[in-house]
């Protein structure tokens, strides 16, 4: 087994995720839908939550907009790690898993590979949010943009990694959607993407510390601090070995006839 | 060895002009005056940081430099003076006889009379800065605040917090000639570049009006809206107009915004977010960068001008009210 094997079976797996990214537009559009909504509506009316105060990375005061749009990133990343790990669920149910499982590449590649891929294709929905929210009059500074891309790069893999953890330990679909809302909505709300920590703690130090403990506020503020072009060093670490941890479990408990075995009973 | 030499030296010369121009333009210092403790701020414009703070008169408020800005004058408003300060050592080098509570004045283009306004007495104090001697004592409107002199030296202008008036006082026989009603507590006063046109703010009135100094006429009042800010709290201050007629800043005050107005027509263009009751602002030397006194959060905004952008905010002493810039 080569190098060029190995790409042209990533390859594969890229090219799979990217048709099935652009068949289905209504992902597409629900995916930034949903993040221009907090955006234009509730970052709107919450203007004043952020209080005034300058935080790390900003430089001076800026507006709730301008506060949400990192958090938001990093939720457009969640939703679309959480939805491909759902597909693989589906995929497990359908049987096209083991279509995958055929090929001769070793498992964790493979599941490593398709991770990367679901990664690639959040970075496509983070850059259109990050257009339309410069059009919305919600600018970072230009280079930016680009120092940000191993961050989403970072964070978008470690949230796969940890759906996959989960689509690794459901049995059904149907369990996986109620998995969803208490994954992904307490993972969201429980972070640094809506209000800095230092808001939270005024509010309960209880539920500061779960957020300071919730690793999604980590890939936030790493997201946060690249968008600004500043290095946030224990976001990071954390990140990274989230992600390691994550990915190991995931696919040492990876069971593919899971499912499968329940259908051809 | 003669081509080697001939061959370095336009390369000397190139990398020196190249370093010239890597030079940031804006390596400038800031004199920051804190009404609260009684202290001047002195901000590098290269690093954007405090590089020293220094001890002046009682409740500072009102700075400014002398023509050659060798000194700056200091309006020590609970002292009851103007301090000198040469700007070589950063030394008080001696008081001028203010008056009662002087909180702004202006210098005429002669860099040797100086306006001060009395809020306490209702005064305008013309102080010799040579001589040290009071010129004379105009009677103004109830609390004076605002003080500008024309370009051309003519006027003196003033305005009175309580009798919402701009005053006009003949520079020649500082005689007291006319009197221009404005909206409610008129804070300051600034006049454009050719000295054709002055714009008074009015803090309650939540207005600034435009004077054409020929008719002493208001010919356009502006008014300012931000989203999502009730308008109670917009409270315009201080006014800055560059010279090339582009722009005029106003200081909104509680509303924590600068409203960037075009001169020409009159539109606001933009809201930029600033600290706490903005205050007062100075332009550096070639007008590319903008600072703002932030009263209640203790800093300056500082805002670059060709992006029309807010990039930093430096912590400054307790309730910073004045700005200066020296290049």
């Amino acid at each position: 087994m080569t190098f060029r094997d190995l790409l042209i079976c990533f390859n594969g797996l890229l090219q799979r995720e990217l048709l099935r990214f652009i068949h289905q537009r209504s992902r597409f559009f629900s995916a930034l839908v949903r993040p221009l909504l907090w955006l234009v509506v509730f970052a709107s009316g919450f203007r004043a939550a952020l209080g005034i105060a300058i935080i790390e990375p900003y430089e001076t005061y800026i507006t709730y907009e301008v506060y949400i749009v990192p958090g938001l990133c990093a939720m457009i990343i969640l939703f679309n790690g959480m939805q491909s790990s759902l597909s693989m669920v589906y995929d497990r149910e359908m049987g096209s898993m083991r279509v995958l499982l055929i090929s001769p590449m070793p498992r964790p590649f493979l599941l490593l590979a398709k991770l990367l891929a679901t990664s690639l294709v959040s970075l496509l929905q983070v850059y259109g949010f990050l257009l339309i929210a410069w059009c919305w009059g919600v600018e970072a500074p230009l280079w930016g943009y680009l120092t940000a891309l191993p961050a989403f790069l970072m964070v978008a893999m470690m949230l796969s990694a940890i759906g996959l953890f989960i689509s690794a330990k459901i049995k059904q679909l149907e369990n996986f959607a109620g998995v969803m809302n208490f994954v992904i909505f307490p993972m969201f709300f429980l972070s640094s993407a809506l209000y800095p920590l230092w808001k939270m703690r005024e509010a309960n130090e209880w539920l500061y510390w779960v957020c300071a403990w919730n690793p999604f506020t980590h890939g936030v503020e790493l997201i946060r601090f690249a968008l600004y072009q500043q290095w946030h060093s224990e976001a990071l670490i954390i990140v990274c070995l989230v992600t390691l941890v994550a990915s190991v479990l995931a696919v040492t408990g990876f069971q593919p006839q899971q499912g499968m075995g329940k259908r051809s009973r | 060895m003669k081509t080697v030499k001939s061959t370095l030296k336009p390369l000397a010369a190139a990398v020196l002009s190249g370093a010239l121009l890597s030079t940031p333009a804006w390596a400038e210092t800031a004199y920051v005056s804190n009404e609260k403790d009684d202290t001047l701020s002195i901000i590098d414009l290269d690093t954007m940081e405090v590089t020293a703070t220094l001890d002046v008169g009682e409740r500072p408020r009102g700075i400014i430099f002398n023509r050659d800005r060798t000194k700056l004058y200091i309006c020590a408003s609970d002292s009851d003076t103007v301090q000198i300060m040469d700007l070589k050592d950063h030394t008080i080098i001696g008081e001028l006889p203010s008056g009662e509570d002087p909180e702004q004045f202006a210098l005429h283009p002669d860099d040797r009379r100086l306006y001060i306004a009395n809020e306490d007495d209702a005064l305008v104090t013309v102080v010799d800065t040579v001589t040290f001697e009071v010129l004379a004592q105009v009677d103004v409107g109830v609390e004076p605040e605002g003080m500008a002199v024309s370009p051309d030296g003519k006027w003196a202008l003033s305005t009175s917090e309580t009798t919402n008036m701009v005053h006009w006082i003949d520079t020649e026989t500082h005689e007291l000639v006319d009197n221009t009603l404005v909206d409610q507590r008129p804070r300051h006063v600034e006049f454009n570049q050719q000295g054709d046109i002055v714009w008074v703010s009015a803090e309650i009135g939540g207005t600034v009006s435009v004077i054409d100094v020929d008719s002493r006429q208001i010919t356009r009042k502006l008014t300012f809206n931000i989203k999502g800010i009730h308008p109670d709290k917009v409270q315009p201050v201080g006014v800055k107009l560059t010279d090339d007629g582009r722009y005029a800043f106003v200081a909104l005050g509680p509303a924590n915004h600068i409203a960037v107005v075009d001169a020409k027509t009159y539109e606001v263009l933009d809201y930029l977010l600033v600290g706490r009751r903005v205050w007062h602002m100075d332009f550096n030397s070639d007008q590319s960068m903008l600072l703002t006194t932030n009263g209640i959060s203790g800093d300056v905004s500082v805002i670059d001008i060709d992006d029309m952008k807010v990039i930093k905010s430096i912590k400054v002493g307790r309730y910073p009210w004045g700005v200066r810039i020296k290049p």
